[in-house]
């Protein structure tokens, strides 16, 4: 896979189907599409609210619409895409579990990261500082950060169980290295799921 | 004008929307860049309302550069080197193609015997031409304000006829707002004593003060407030006051004046008629709607195979980002692959043809990607 990806998006990128049909919400600068399309040769589309990144999707070629996830996956028929991705932007939804519908409505699978907020350094931060953590997962103060609904890996499989979507599989990462699952709402720093409906 | 067009007459009748056929039609074109043998390197730019085939050449009438120069030619973003890129001008217009001023079969101009015409029906005449030339399947189809309403219509009819579709500051249908801007400017030229009901071909006088309004009032629609105070704000223009009369005492009434009496050296009237009158009834959903059904844009796109880029600036409130957003949601819905971007540029709706780098950028991406 290409060199420059994150390891939650290697891992996406490893468990994509070849060929199928994908949707990257929050897409960035496009690099895990572009992967997955000359990897995999994927139908890939995305979704990015940055101007300046969706100009660079296209300067590579790929299909990407500037508009806001939180209102724009409605316009997205049912099941038009095999699997739908949410890499570390889950935080920023109004409506995590609005999403998280939306998400399985428009694929038929999803992938799911985010940053943990039961990260040991989290919490130590917290406790040791009485302030709210910056860290490389979530690097912006309090007051001008973009993730409003801070969650953590409990947290998620919590809310996965309550909208009744099936977890199929979990990865968890410290730094750039996979860890084990045991004990990962501690020890992980962020958090990648992947989700199906019933 | 007598300038010499180069000239295609198509070989058959063009069926109009309205029910009518225009015989012997003339298509006026330009083209830049190599064909390619196996012809699949061809780039069809279509041009806005006032505009015309000399996207990227010298004007034979103005003398001045080509409407999108600095977008069309060799190593920029639409690459001459690369692409054979072909302009034509629209029916109904006055830049060789065939439109009301020219002849009807009793020799006389059509004036307003000309059919009303539609977007689609330029859009059969540029068909026509490209069917005249033999090519099948452009690379894409490229337009911008009412040269992007003809980029969706081929879409929309003519889906096997363009891999890619490039539509930039434009709509699927034609706003009220757009329709009575329209009607302002329809009305100018019409109460223009000089019109004599569009029969003023050969004669001494034509309708140029009211093409001038029509044009001055169209002018504002392109520019935005912002952009025009930055230009001009309240300055005077050769004079330290004001003068208490209706001279040009501002420096944007001068500007204005201006655009509208060099329109007129360059446009005929009564193709500004036809044209807004072409682009007020664009509703490309209407066109698809069944069995008395309000028509949905997504189906009207349904049978497409091409990608496309849908780019809208920030600035423009003639077609506003959400009328751009409206035909990305029926091309999602539709399934096709779609690209859609909200330029930031401070020119209005005229950004699609000023300097704008962002816009090479997407343009060549979506080109070349």
């Amino acid at each position: 896979m290409g060199d420059a990806l994150r390891p939650d998006l290697a891992v996406i990128a490893a468990h994509v189907p070849q060929g199928a049909r994908v949707l990257d919400v929050g897409c960035g600068d496009g690099v895990l599409l572009a992967t997955l399309r000359d990897e995999k040769g994927v139908d890939a589309r995305g979704i990015e609210i940055d101007p300046v990144c969706v100009e660079r999707c296209v300067a590579r070629g790929l299909s990407v619409v500037q508009g806001d996830a939180d209102k724009d996956l409605t316009f997205y028929p049912d099941g038009a895409f095999d699997v739908a991705i949410l890499s570390q932007t889950l935080q920023t939804a109004a409506r995590p579990d609005h999403m998280l519908r939306e998400l399985l409505r428009v694929g038929s699978r999803a992938f799911v990261s985010f940053p943990n907020f039961a990260y040991w350094r989290m919490r130590w931060a917290l406790m040791s500082k009485g302030r709210m953590p910056v860290t490389r997962h979530l690097p912006v103060s309090w007051y001008e950060t973009q993730n409003i609904h801070h969650v953590t890996v409990k947290d998620f499989e919590q809310l996965a169980a309550d909208l009744g979507i099936v977890i199929e599989n979990r990865w968890f990462f410290t730094r750039e290295h996979e860890v084990a699952k045991g004990g990962a709402n501690w020890r992980a720093e962020y958090a990648l799921f992947e989700v199906s409906g019933r | 004008m007598s300038t010499p067009f180069q000239t295609l007459s198509l070989p058959t009748d063009l069926p109009l929307d309205s029910g009518q056929v225009l015989s012997g039609v003339q298509i006026a074109y330009e083209t830049y860049g190599e064909l390619a043998g196996d012809k699949s390197n061809a780039i069809l730019i279509c041009h806005a309302l006032t505009g015309d085939q000399y996207v990227a050449s010298t004007h034979p009438v103005t003398g001045k550069p080509g409407w999108w120069e600095r977008m069309v030619g060799p190593g920029k973003p639409i690459d001459t080197d690369r692409y054979h890129v072909i302009c034509a001008n629209v029916i109904g217009s006055c830049m060789g193609s065939t439109g009301p001023a020219s002849a009807a079969a009793d020799g006389a101009p059509y004036a307003m015997r000309f059919p009303v015409i539609t977007i689609r029906d330029m859009v059969r005449g540029l068909v026509a031409l490209l069917d005249a030339l033999g090519i099948e399947r452009l690379h894409a189809v490229v337009g911008g304000s009412m040269g992007g309403m003809q980029a969706l219509s081929l879409a929309a009819n003519w889906p096997e006829r363009a891999e890619r579709v490039l539509a930039i500051a434009t709509t699927a249908r034609h706003s009220a707002q757009n329709i009575a801007f329209h009607e302002v400017g329809r009305q100018a030229i019409m109460a223009d004593p000089n019109w004599q009901g569009g029969d003023y071909y050969g004669g001494e006088s034509a309708p140029d003060a009211g093409l001038a309004v029509a044009r001055m009032a169209a002018h504002i629609t392109y520019l935005s407030e912002e952009g025009l105070t930055e230009k001009f704000g309240r300055r005077l223009q050769d004079r330290e006051e004001k003068t208490f009369g209706f001279d040009a005492d501002f420096q944007v009434e001068s500007y204005l004046r201006y655009q509208g009496s060099g329109f007129t050296r360059r446009f005929d009237a009564n193709s500004y008629l036809y044209i807004t009158r072409a682009m007020d009834y664009f509703d490309i959903a209407e066109e698809h709607a069944k069995d008395g059904q309000e028509g949905k844009l997504a189906d009207a796109f349904a049978g497409t195979k091409a990608r496309f880029c849908v780019v809208s600036f920030d600035s423009d409130w003639l077609y506003p980002t959400s009328e751009s957003r409206h035909v990305v949601h029926a091309l999602n819905a539709a399934g096709a692959p779609v690209s859609f971007v909200e330029l930031s540029a401070p020119f209005g709706h005229d950004s699609f043809l000023l300097d704008v780098p962002a816009l090479d950028r997407v343009v060549k991406g979506f080109l070349d990607g």
